[in-house]
């Protein structure tokens, strides 16, 4: 069966007064109907911006696809015109973003919000959508949905506005919901409750699920497979058993050793990853985190590693694993 | 202790916040070039004018009165003979200096009421928004007017009314700011420090608040030349001999059909003035803003 | 419960409640937001209380309080043996120089037209503890070593700085005056994860070399694991547990210190495919208006009706001067 979501070599760069930032540097990945795939990476790495550019909502001004290939049930998005892909968003594919306080219009009704999807897409009318907006509300576990409907935003706390969202992006039945961050700004149980609820949802609806995040415990939890992106590019891929058990790129190994964590018995120090993130106007040569690498040697320093699988699954861009 | 930490620090980005940054931001419009040329043009012909002007000003000819331009007066001359280039020229002193001062004084005392009110607030703040109010309330030409009259005429007494009027602008523009960047965590980082009222204010509210100021001081530099020339115009404002552009608008309105440059010359002076403070306070808006409001593209 | 002789801080029954005002001339209160509610504890020399809760359950209100930058409605904060709540601004200036504060943000907690130097330095020049400046600048030098930046940096402005080395700058800047106790309010919640080790680590070194004693606030039970001696958990207003660091993660006692527990998910798939996850029902109530009794009550999975809805409990210790819990399930 040939993937879901299948991207090819994907770059998008933003053209600024300071320079040229290579914000995605030609990643692949894919993702299989009704999977779970993490996408985790610290801020600034790019991930958002990959995420914008699958549904080709990059600002241009400054920014710009420049390349690669995007297929979604076998079309190659970059090539529809700006309608078809209007049919794809909302539709196809929706997108969960991560302020809560700031995605929802706050002189529209909620109601009236998650059936602007419906009536575009599916030709409901309104009173059909609002129909269908009820049972997608006691779908995300909204109390009271019958009269939330009629409710504006500004009464609704974060985690019920992320449902909302989430009831949003499930009302046209997409085969892949890309969530953003989406529970970063809420607090903890409610992260916990929102994440279970996207998992059921997810695997009732049959829609594949990618999870944008700097959380490694939300995709040890949630992901099937993930991958670790750093400075625009994708430097390790697998399994999230595989991942975590045995991490190849010495960034992936470096994160799980800083991230604080629940479950030790003794307190173990934390070893941080020395110094920071590049700057894109001021890229490193060759591999992108060998300033910051205790394993460095020569040739990391000249030669920019691509992905070389390791295992069946999984892949890295090191040059340690080339001997 | 970490020690690669410091050796990766290097320079992100060689633009800073200060007055070279600022400046290059503003370089960058072409309108806000034109608007720094003409200023500095104007200035020079302020400061300059002995070198500059071909006659003295008040210099008359009574057999070369109303004359159109001509070799000798390239402007021509007005009902008394004196030399219009001349007085156009010194006019741009009375204007400029006006223009400047009384933004000066009311920029003064609006920051400072400003910074008091929004930072105290409470008994402070009423009392001083509500003086803001009443004087908000009295229509400002009629209010100038009668207050130059009432003063009588001259530069000091045209300075002191305009800027008796202007400051509440500034100090409601200076209150919004307080209110905003007061609430910042850094100012409350300066309290758990123990750092006194005054140091708070000067030190950390004042820098932060300025540039809605600065872009408001270049239009109101404009707009108080136009005033002065108003006032000149109604026959407020420096005596004769004394040139001023609105005296000369006002004087040449009896001569338009003959002599219409005698009016023409000095309005399009004041009207290149108010243009090229308006054309650098956009310059300086655009380069302010993006700067204050979050340094640069994030990437995520 | 601690050694007399080495309680530095002391916090009694500190109640803050916000009144909700109405009508813009003249005001009329209609309701208090009871952001902290009755909670009492105490910080020995060098060490660390953790105190975490979730939005809303007044931690940073808590320690916002202890630098009297909020004045407590109600209560006492003891330091050194002294009762400093309610103490005039005057008096409150020298004690400023014991107590500091690290913010959450990076960004906004360093004033953008100071250099690094100077907002280091400030501190020193408020209490007048360098005289000239070549000492002031060996000190903000010094400091700057202290906290790992390059004493280079000192002309720079903040924003040419990366988000863990802006924190560092803040960190310097409340450790210049030689505190005693240091609230750091979410200091590492606003940074990326690689850099929120570096500056944990520091803390830790830093209390070390100079005995300071941390009130430290997060909302993040695993970032308060590393660096914390105890740990107080806060829900709407209250404390509902404090124990050791040991004992809080082996041994938790309250259900909503269990429920945190729960949702926080670990870094490793085998690991969490094993673990139970106790899901809370609902959202957080307003502190406008509690529950009755037990505040946690509506949301808890063993509550017992009708006493957890009419009766409060109060803290009481479960094993000898170490675990305290509020919870009439216990």
């Amino acid at each position: 069966m040939p993937p879901l979501l299948e991207i090819k070599s994907l770059s998008t760069h933003f053209f600024t007064d300071d320079g040229l930032v290579k914000a995605v540097d030609r990643i692949s990945y894919d993702i299989h109907e009704g999977e779970t795939v993490g996408l985790v990476g610290e801020s600034g790495c790019g991930k958002s911006v990959s995420a914008l550019s699958l549904l080709r909502l990059i600002p241009n001004p400054p920014g710009k696809i420049v390349g690669g290939k995007i297929f979604f049930e076998g079309r190659d998005l970059l090539k529809l015109t700006e309608d078809e892909m209007c049919e794809v968003r909302g539709n196809k594919m929706a997108m969960i973003f991560q302020e809560p306080m700031n995605s929802l219009n706050p002189v529209r009704t909620i109601g009236w919000q998650i059936s602007e999807p419906l009536e575009i897409h599916l030709g409901m009318s309104r009173e059909e959508g609002l129909k269908k907006c009820v049972q997608l509300l006691t779908d995300v576990k909204i109390p009271e949905p019958a009269t939330r409907v009629n409710a504006y935003p500004h009464l609704f706390s974060g985690g019920m506005r992320q449902r909302t969202m989430i009831a949003m992006g499930l009302g046209c039945n997409p085969r892949l919901i890309i969530a953003d961050e989406p529970t970063t700004a809420l607090d903890v149980t409610t992260q916990a409750q929102l994440l279970e609820l996207m998992k059921n949802l997810t695997r009732d609806y049959q829609t594949a699920l990618l999870i944008i995040t700097h959380n490694l415990g939300i995709v040890a939890r949630y992901a099937d497979r993930i991958n670790v992106m750093y400075a625009g590019r994708i430097i390790e891929k697998g399994t999230a058993v595989d991942i975590f058990k045995n991490p190849r790129h010495p960034y992936t190994e470096g994160l799980m050793a800083s991230v604080p964590r629940l479950d030790y018995d003794i307190k173990k120090k934390l070893v941080p990853i020395e110094g920071q993130p590049p700057d894109f106007l001021n890229m490193p040569k060759g591999c992108s985190f060998h300033p910051r690498c205790v394993y460095v040697f020569d040739r990391c320093r000249v030669e920019t590693p691509e992905l070389i699988p390791i295992f069946e699954n999984h892949e890295a861009a090191c040059w340690r694993n080339v001997k | 202790m970490s020690k690669k930490t410091e050796e990766q620090i290097e320079p992100r980005r060689i633009s800073r916040i200060g007055p070279k940054a600022i400046l290059r931001g503003v370089l960058k419009h072409n309108l806000s070039r034109a608007g720094i040329v003409i200023i500095i043009l104007l200035a020079s012909m302020a400061v300059f004018a002995p070198l500059l002007a071909p006659y003295d000003p008040n210099a008359q000819d009574l057999y070369q009165v109303l004359t159109g331009p001509s070799t000798d007066h390239w402007l021509g001359t007005d009902n008394v003979g004196r030399d219009l280039l001349s007085r156009v020229i010194y006019g741009s002193r009375v204007s400029l200096t006006v223009g400047f001062f009384s933004v000066f004084i009311s920029v003064c005392i609006g920051v400072v009421l400003g910074l008091i009110a929004g930072y105290n607030g409470g008994v402070a703040d009423m009392i001083i928004m509500r003086i803001v109010d009443t004087f908000m309330c009295i229509p400002f030409l009629p209010f100038v007017l009668v207050l130059a009259a009432a003063l009588g005429p001259g530069l000091k007494n045209i300075i002191l009314a305009l800027a008796v009027l202007g400051w509440t602008g500034f100090c409601r523009i200076m209150r919004g700011q307080v209110l905003m960047v007061r609430e910042l965590p850094y100012v409350e980082a300066a309290r758990a420090a123990g750092a006194s009222g005054f140091r708070i204010m000067f030190k950390h509210l004042f820098p932060n608040c300025l540039a809605p100021i600065i872009v408001a001081v270049t239009i109101s530099l404009g707009g108080f030349i136009m005033l002065e020339s108003t006032m000149s115009f109604f026959g407020l404002g420096v005596q004769p001999p004394t040139p001023s552009w609105g005296k000369e608008l006002r004087t040449g309105y009896s001569y338009l059909e003959t002599v219409p440059l005698f009016s023409i010359a000095p309005g399009i002076l004041i009207t290149l003035a108010v243009l090229a403070f308006n054309f650098l306070g956009d310059g300086l808006r655009d380069a302010l803003d993006p700067r204050l409001r979050g340094e640069g593209k994030k990437i995520k | 419960m601690l050694n007399k002789d080495k309680i530095l801080l002391e916090v009694k029954d500190l109640k803050m409640h916000f009144p909700i005002t109405t009508g813009w001339m003249f005001k009329k209160t209609i309701g208090h937001v009871k952001a902290v509610d009755g909670i009492s504890f105490e910080i020995a020399r060098g060490e660390t209380l953790g105190l975490v809760g979730e939005s809303g359950c007044g931690k940073t209100t808590t320690g916002r309080a202890l630098l009297q930058l909020e004045r407590p409605t109600s209560g006492h904060i003891f330091f050194e043996g002294e009762d400093i709540t309610g103490m005039e601004e005057k008096a409150l200036r020298a004690l400023r120089k014991k107590m500091q504060m690290i913010f959450q943000d990076p960004f906004g907690s360093l004033n953008p037209r100071m250099t690094a130097g100077e907002i280091i330095g400030e501190p020193l020049q408020i209490h007048n503890m360098v005289y000239g400046k070549s000492e002031y600048e060996k000190k903000v030098k010094e400091l700057m070593v202290t906290v790992g930046l390059s004493p280079v940096m000192m002309e720079r402005y903040p924003h040419e700085f990366s988000g863990g080395q802006r924190q560092r700058i803040g960190v310097a800047r409340a450790l210049s005056v030689r505190p005693d106790l240091i609230v750091c309010d979410e200091p590492v919640s606003a940074l990326d994860v690689s850099i929120q080790a570096q500056i944990i680590n520091l803390l830790e070194e830093l209390q070390e070399k100079f005995n300071l004693a941390y009130l430290f606030i997060a909302h993040d039970l695993a970032v308060v694991r590393h660096i914390s001696n105890r740990i107080a958990v806060m829900y709407l207003g209250e404390i509902v547990e404090v124990a050791t660091q040991a004992d809080l993660y082996r041994n938790p006692l309250h259900p909503y210190t269990r429920s945190l527990l729960s949702a926080i998910p670990v870094p490793d798939p085998i690991v969490e495919a094993q673990r139970d996850h106790v899901l809370l029902e609902g959202e957080v109530p307003s502190p406008v208006n509690p529950p009755s009794g037990c505040k946690f009550h509506p949301r808890c999975p063993i509550a017992d009706f009708p006493r957890c809805r009419e009766e409060k409990p109060i803290l009481f210790e479960i094993v000898d001067g170490n675990h305290w819990v509020a919870c009439h399930g216990g």
